[in-house]
C-alpha cells in the first residue's frame, strides 16, 4: 500500500493509528468503538491463513480488520475482488465456508458471523487467489462479452460438448458443491401474529413498538443478528440518546411484552397470498456445529393479519473504470465497518458520491482518523454544508467531477479524477467510498405482482400499490430522513394494530436532526477507462449493455437474459437499477419508458434443505406398517414398499436359495395346505345409511340392492370418463350397512371420490362413510385346510361349515374366546379362502395364534410375491391391468355393467371408440416352449410379421412363474384378444432382448370352474 | 393462500387439494352422451372470479366451493358444496359487488 507515482497528488501515509494491543493481530482494527467484544478473541482461517476476530464481527468485517482486501475472483473474467458492501446485497465477497459435506459455496462474507474455528476460502481461482491463471491477461475476456454463449463456440457443433463447454465451465463459475449429504437437520415451523414487522431499523422498531403497546401479537423479523438496522452504523443522536442507546431501549421495551417475538438471524424471503410470508431462520449458522437436537436452519411460514414492511434501502454503486477493484466500496458499507465493527477499510479515502449522504461518510471517515483525500461530487453545485464539512476534514472538494477509473491491481492505489474543467489528475488512495444513491427494498412488496414505480425525486423505484394487508414505511418507501423514518414507522405500526382491532396511537418520536438526502443521478461516468461494472457478480459492464442495445435486446427482460445482468445469487440487488438506467440513457428513453424491476422470492438464497425440512430420504413421507409387521419382521420377512406401506414380500426359509424359491414354496403351501397373508393394507370403507345401497349402486357399475345381508360381492368402479377406476369387494353387514374394500394403491383416491360423489353430486342421499383401514387388521387365510385352521380359532358357537358359511358369505364371529371379528369367505388366490378382520390392536396376537394353531396343518405365511403369482394363475386384473386406459369391456366385465341404472362412468363408457371391436382386451398366454420365461412389457407381434410399431398388437401386462403348472404364464392386452384364443403369436421384448412364441389362452389358468373356491 | 373452511376456519392452502371448475353440474343419468362429454371435458380458464372446487383433504374432508379471483387469488367466499345451491345466488352477488 505504499505505491506513489510521480504526478500523483498525495501519498499513502504509513501511520498506524491502532494501539499495539490489537494491531499485532488485526492491523486494521480501530482503537475503539464498534459493537464487538474486544475482550474475547476468536480465530478463523481464510484460505488456510489463521486470522483473528471478535464476537460481533462478520467474516467481512474481520477480514477488513485483518487488512485483507482481496477475497475472491469474479465469475467470468477472474478479476480480483474485495468487499463491496456490508450487507445482504454483497456481490463480490462470495466465499466457501466449512468443508466436506458441510461445505457451503457462494456465501456472502458480509452476512456470515465469525465463530471460533470458522474455515472460509476464496472461490473461482487457480492455483491461488493472488495468482490466478485464468485472469492472466484476461485471455478469455474477448469471448465472454454479453451473449457469448449464443454466438461464440457455436461451430463446429461437435466441439461444444468435448471442448468448449468444459473449458468455459472451468473458466466461469463460482463455488464448489458440498462433497456429501448434508449431515445437519432443518425444520419447518408455522407462526401467527397480528402484526408482522419486516426489518428493525428506525421505521421497523417504531412500528413494532407502536403495535406492541396496543397489545397486538407482534413478530419482528430481522435478517441481521442484531436489531437496529442502519442505526447500528449511525453516530448521531436520537432525542437525548445515542442511536445505539435508542435501539437498546426500544428492544428492551419490546422484550417486555409477552406477545412480541423478536426473530433475529431471520430473513423474510417471500410474500405470499393472504398474509402468508416465508422466512428463513439461521438457527445455528453462527456456530461450528449445531448443538444436539437443534436444527441448522428453520423455514418459517408466518401468517400475519397485517404487515409493516420496513426493509430499508440498498445503496447503488457508481459505474466507472475498474470500479470493481478491491478497495472500491459502497459508502454506507464503509460507514458500517467503521462505526459498527471498529474496522478500518482504508487509510486514505476518496469519496465519490452523487447525493447528500456524503456528509455522513465524510464525518465518519474523519472521526475514525481516516484521511479523506478528496470528495468527488458529480453535481456541479454540491451542497454547501457538505463542502464545508469536507474542507474542514481536510478533503479537497472536486465539484462537478468524476472518478474515471481507479488504478491498482489487487487493491486500489489511486483514483483518476476528471474535474469539471476536464482536467484529469490522479489521487493516491487505498479506498474509494462510492454512493450512487439508494434503491428502496421493494422486493417483498412486489412478490404478489405489484409493479414498482419510478420516483424522480429519490431517483429510485418505490413500491406502487402495496399488497393487501401490507403497509410500507421508511427507506423501503424512499424516505431516508431519520426523523421521518421513525415517524412513518410509528404510524404504520399503530395503523396495522388498529386495523386488526387494537386501539393505539403511534409511539412518540424523539427529536432528531434533519438530514439531507438530495440526489442527482449519475448512471455512469462518460469517458471512463477500463471495464466499468454494473453487475459485479455476473461481470456485466456498461459495454455489455451497449452491445445488447446494438443487437436489439433493448427491453429489460431481453437485457437481463442476454447479458445475465441481475441474475445469479444476488439477483441484481446493486445492479438492476443502474443497468436499466444505462439502457434508458443509451436508447434515449426515460426510466419508466424503459421498464421496471420485478422480483420473485426468495429475497436472498434459501437452501433447498431448509425448504425440505425433515422431509428427506426415508422421512420424505410417512411409512405405514401393517399390524403383523413386528411378527413378520421377527420371521425374517423381506419387505417391499407399496405406496406408503411396507408389506412382506416373502418369508425366506433355510432351504430357499432366492426369493423365487420362497415364493414357489409359499404358493405350494397355499395350494396344498394353508397360508396366511396380511391384507390389512387394502382400503376399508364403512358405509352406512338408509341410502347406502343406492349410493353403492351409483358408485359401482354392478348391482348392489340385490345383495343379501351376510353376503359379499365383487365390485367394479369406473371413473366418470368410462374407464376403470378401482375394484374390490363390498360386504353387506346389515340392511343399511356395507363394508367396502379398495385396492391398496387407490384407498385414498377412492375415499376422496366417495366424498365428492356424496357431497358434490348427491348431497340428498342419506349415507355416511368413514375409512376404517387402520382400525381393522385383516388376514387372508387360504388353502384347502383354511377352514380347518379357522375352526381352531373361531369360537365353537359359530358354524363355519360349507353349508352354513358358503362361498361369498360374511358375518360377525368371535375368535380366541370372545374377540369380536368379521369373517368373509372371499378368495383372491382361487383356493377355499377367508379373510378374517379383527380390531387392529389384536392383529399381532391373531397372526401369532393362527401360526401356532396352524402348525400341525403345515401353515405358511405368504407375501406379496406369492399373492401375485396366485392372482395371475386365476387371471384377476390388478394394478398393471387397471392402468387408467382399460374399460370394463376390455377386462371382460362388460356383462357386469348394469346399464338400467345410473352409475359413475355409465354414459361415457358407451362412447363408440371404447366399444370398438379391435380394442386390446385382456387375455392369458402360455409359452410354447415350457422352459421359456415371459417378461412383462413385451409386445405381441404376429408370428411372421416384422417387429415394428405397425405390427404391435398389444403388450404383456403381468407375468408369473406358476409352480402349480410348472410354467411361465402371463396376462396381456391384445387386439381382438377374445376372438383369438388358441392363436400363436410372438411376444417380443426389445429391452431385454427376448422373443418368445406363445399361445393365447383364457385368463384363468387354474380351476376355471371355481370348484376349489366352493369346497 | 389461506382458505376459510366453513367447518374448520381459516387454514393454510397446503391442507387443500384443488379440483377445478365448480360450475359444472352432473347431468341426469338419462341425459344424452353429449351432455356428459360437456360435463367431463371442456373447462373454461377465466381470468377473474371463478368458482372452484377444493377438497379439505388435510382437514374435515369437506368439498368446498371457493369463489376466487384467478388473477389476484382474492377469495370472495367459501361454502360447502353441499350448501352451494342454496347459497349460489348470494355468492354470485359477492363475486360482482
Amino acid at each position: 500500500m505504499s505505491t506513489t507515482s510521480t504526478g500523483m497528488e498525495g501519498t499513502l501515509s504509513r501511520r498506524d493509528a491502532s494501539p499495539p494491543a490489537t494491531s499485532a493481530q488485526q492491523p486494521a482494527r480501530l482503537a475503539s468503538g464498534g459493537l464487538i467484544d474486544r475482550t474475547t478473541t476468536l480465530s478463523f482461517r481464510f484460505d488456510g491463513r489463521m486470522l483473528s476476530a471478535h464476537p460481533g464481527d462478520t467474516l467481512a468485517s474481520a477480514l477488513i480488520a485483518n487488512g485483507v482486501k482481496l477475497v475472491g475472483r469474479s465469475f467470468k473474467y477472474h478479476r480480483p475482488r474485495g468487499i463491496l458492501s456490508a450487507g445482504p446485497e454483497e456481490a463480490n465477497a462470495l466465499v466457501e465456508l466449512r468443508s466436506g459435506a458441510r461445505r457451503e459455496p457462494n456465501t456472502r462474507a458480509t452476512v456470515v458471523e465469525v465463530f471460533d474455528g470458522l474455515e472460509a476460502a476464496s472461490q473461482n481461482r487457480w492455483p491461488s487467489l493472488a495468482f490466478d491463471m485464468m485472469a492472466a491477461g484476461s485471455v478469455f475476456s474477448p469471448f465472454l462479452a454479453a451473449g457469448f454463449y449464443y454466438k461464440t463456440f457455436m461451430w463446429p457443433a461437435a466441439f461444444w460438448e468435448k471442448v468448449y463447454e468444459p473449458l468455459i465451465r472451468r473458466a466461469a463459475g463460482l463455488g464448489r458443491a458440498p462433497e456429501g449429504i448434508d449431515p445437519d437437520h432443518y425444520e419447518k415451523a408455522f407462526a401467527f401474529c397480528d402484526v408482522l414487522v419486516i426489518g428493525s431499523g428506525p421505521a421497523g422498531l417504531m412500528a413494532a413498538l407502536s403495535a406492541a403497546r396496543s397489545g397486538a401479537r407482534v413478530i419482528v423479523c430481522e435478517e441481521d443478528f442484531r436489531l437496529g438496522g442502519r442505526l447500528l452504523a449511525e453516530r448521531g443522536s436520537i432525542g437525548n440518546e445515542t442511536a445505539l442507546e435508542f435501539v437498546r431501549r426500544v428492544e428492551g421495551e419490546l422484550r417486555s411484552f409477552p406477545d412480541v417475538r423478536l426473530m433475529t438471524r431471520t430473513t423474510l424471503f417471500g410474500t405470499y397470498d393472504h398474509g402468508t410470508y416465508g422466512a428463513l431462520e439461521r438457527v445455528n449458522d453462527h456456530v461450528a456445529l449445531p448443538p444436539p437436537f437443534e436444527p441448522r436452519q428453520r423455514a418459517w411460514r408466518i401468517v400475519a393479519k397485517r404487515c409493516v414492511l420496513a426493509a430499508g434501502a440498498l445503496e447503488r454503486p457508481l459505474v466507472f473504470g475498474n470500479n470493481d477493484r478491491p478497495g472500491v466500496m459502497l459508502a454506507g458499507g464503509v460507514r458500517t465497518y467503521i462505526n459498527r465493527f471498529g474496522a478500518r477499510p482504508g487509510r486514505r479515502a476518496v469519496v465519490f458520491a452523487n447525493n447528500d449522504d456524503a456528509a455522513n461518510v465524510i464525518a465518519d471517515l474523519h472521526a475514525a482518523g481516516i484521511e479523506i483525500a478528496a470528495l468527488v461530487d458529480p453535481r456541479s453545485t454540491a451542497s454547501p454544508s457538505i463542502v464545508a464539512l469536507a474542507e474542514k476534514s481536510g478533503a479537497r472538494v472536486i465539484a462537478g467531477g468524476v472518478v474515471t477509473r481507479v488504478l491498482g491491481g489487487h487493491a486500489v492505489r489511486a483514483a483518476e479524477v476528471r474535474a469539471a474543467d476536464g482536467r484529469t489528475r490522479r489521487i493516491a488512495c487505498d479506498l474509494v467510498a462510492m454512493s450512487g444513491g439508494f434503491s428502496p427494498n421493494v422486493h417483498l412488496a412486489t412478490h404478489l405482482g405489484g409493479r414498482p414505480v419510478w420516483n424522480e425525486t429519490i431517483a429510485g423505484f418505490v413500491p406502487g400499490q402495496a399488497p393487501r394487508l401490507m403497509s410500507i414505511a421508511g427507506a423501503a418507501l424512499g424516505t431516508y430522513d431519520l426523523a421521518r423514518c421513525l415517524e412513518a414507522g410509528a404510524k404504520a405500526g399503530a395503523e396495522a394494530a388498529d386495523a386488526v382491532g387494537f386501539q393505539t396511537r403511534p409511539a412518540a418520536i424523539p427529536t432528531v436532526e434533519p438530514q439531507g438526502s438530495a440526489v442527482t443521478p449519475l448512471w455512469r461516468v462518460r469517458g471512463h477507462r477500463g471495464k466499468a461494472f454494473i453487475d459485479f457478480q455476473n461481470d456485466v459492464t456498461d459495454k455489455d449493455v451497449e452491445l445488447a442495445e446494438r443487437e436489439g435486446f433493448r427491453s429489460v427482460e431481453h437485457l437481463k437474459r442476454y447479458t445475465t445482468l441481475g441474475m445469479a445469487t444476488d439477483q441484481g440487488k446493486t445492479a438492476n437499477v443502474n443497468g436499466l438506467a444505462v439502457m434508458a440513457e443509451i436508447t434515449d428513453r426515460s426510466i419508466p419508458q424503459t421498464g421496471t424491476t420485478t422480483f420473485r422470492p426468495p429475497f436472498t438464497p434459501v437452501a433447498i434443505g431448509a425448504l425440505a425440512g425433515h422431509a428427506r430420504g426415508k422421512e420424505h413421507r410417512p411409512t405405514r406398517l401393517t399390524p403383523s409387521h413386528d411378527w413378520a419382521s421377527a420371521q425374517g420377512a423381506v419387505f417391499v414398499e407399496t405406496g406408503l406401506w411396507l408389506r412382506a414380500q416373502y418369508f425366506p426359509q433355510g432351504g430357499d436359495r432366492s426369493w423365487f424359491d420362497a415364493c414357489n414354496r409359499e404358493v405350494n403351501a397355499v395350494r396344498s395346505r394353508v397360508g396366511v397373508c396380511d391384507v390389512s393394507t387394502l382400503g376399508k370403507i364403512d358405509v352406512q345409511g338408509t341410502d347406502a345401497a343406492e349410493f353403492l349402486e351409483r358408485i359401482y357399475c354392478n348391482s348392489w340392492r340385490s345383495l343379501a345381508v351376510g353376503k359379499v360381492r365383487y365390485g367394479l368402479m369406473l371413473r366418470e370418463d368410462g374407464f376403470v377406476f378401482d375394484d374390490g369387494t363390498a360386504a353387506r353387514l346389515g340392511p343399511d350397512h356395507y363394508l367396502m374394500t379398495t385396492t391398496t394403491a387407490n384407498a385414498a383416491a377412492v375415499m376422496q371420490h366417495l366424498d365428492f360423489c356424496h357431497q358434490v353430486l348427491w348431497p340428498d342421499l342419506d349415507v355416511g362413510f368413514v375409512s376404517v383401514t387402520e382400525q381393522w387388521a385383516q388376514y387372508a387365510i387360504a388353502g384347502p385346510k383354511s377352514r380347518e385352521l379357522l375352526e381352531a380359532i373361531v369360537d365353537p358357537n359359530h358354524d363355519i361349515s360349507n353349508a352354513a358359511f358358503p362361498y361369498m358369505a360374511c358375518g360377525e364371529v368371535t375368535v380366541l374366546g370372545g374377540l369380536r371379528a368379521r369373517l368373509f369367505r372371499i378368495s383372491f388366490s382361487g383356493e377355499l379362502a377367508y379373510e378374517l378382520g379383527v380390531p387392529c390392536r389384536y392383529g399381532d396376537a391373531v397372526i401369532r395364534a393362527l401360526m401356532q394353531k396352524g402348525q400341525s396343518l403345515g401353515v405358511a405365511p405368504y407375501g406379496l410375491e406369492a399373492l401375485n403369482v396366485m392372482r395371475v394363475e386365476k387371471g384377476h386384473a390388478a394394478g398393471a391391468e387397471l392402468n387408467g386406459q382399460t374399460t370394463a369391456q376390455d377386462l371382460g366385465f362388460a356383462r357386469m355393467m348394469m346399464m338400467s341404472k345410473d352409475f359413475i362412468g355409465r354414459a361415457l363408457s358407451q362412447r363408440p371408440a371404447l366399444l370398438e371391436a379391435d380394442r386390446q382386451v385382456l387375455v392369458g398366454m402360455k409359452p410354447l416352449d415350457p422352459s421359456a420365461r415371459l417378461t412383462a412389457g413385451a409386445h405381441f407381434v404376429p408370428l411372421d410379421a416384422p417387429v415394428n410399431a405397425e405390427n404391435d398388437q398389444g403388450h404383456v401386462t403381468s407375468v408369473a412363474f406358476s409352480p402349480s403348472l410348472n410354467l411361465s404364464i402371463g396376462l396381456g392386452l391384445l387386439e381382438r384378444g377374445r376372438e383369438r384364443l388358441g392363436e400363436r403369436l410372438r411376444v417380443v421384448d426389445a429391452l431385454r432382448g427376448t422373443d418368445i412364441r406363445v399361445e393365447v389362452c383364457p385368463t384363468c389358468f387354474l380351476d376355471p370352474d371355481g370348484a376349489r373356491l366352493r369346497a | 393462500m389461506r382458505i376459510t373452511c366453513p367447518h374448520c376456519g381459516e387454514r393454510d392452502v397446503g391442507e387443500f387439494a384443488y379440483y377445478g371448475d365448480a360450475t359444472k353440474h352432473r347431468p341426469d343419468g338419462s341425459s344424452e352422451l353429449a351432455a356428459f362429454i360437456e360435463y367431463v371435458y371442456p373447462r373454461d380458464n377465466p381470468a377473474g372470479p371463478h368458482r372452484e372446487l377444493w377438497y379439505h383433504v388435510g382437514g374435515c374432508r369437506g368439498w368446498l366451493v371457493v369463489n376466487r379471483d384467478t388473477r389476484s387469488h382474492e377469495i370472495f367466499g367459501v361454502e360447502t358444496a353441499h350448501d352451494r345451491r342454496a347459497e349460489g345466488a348470494r355468492n354470485a352477488v359477492a363475486a360482482n359487488p
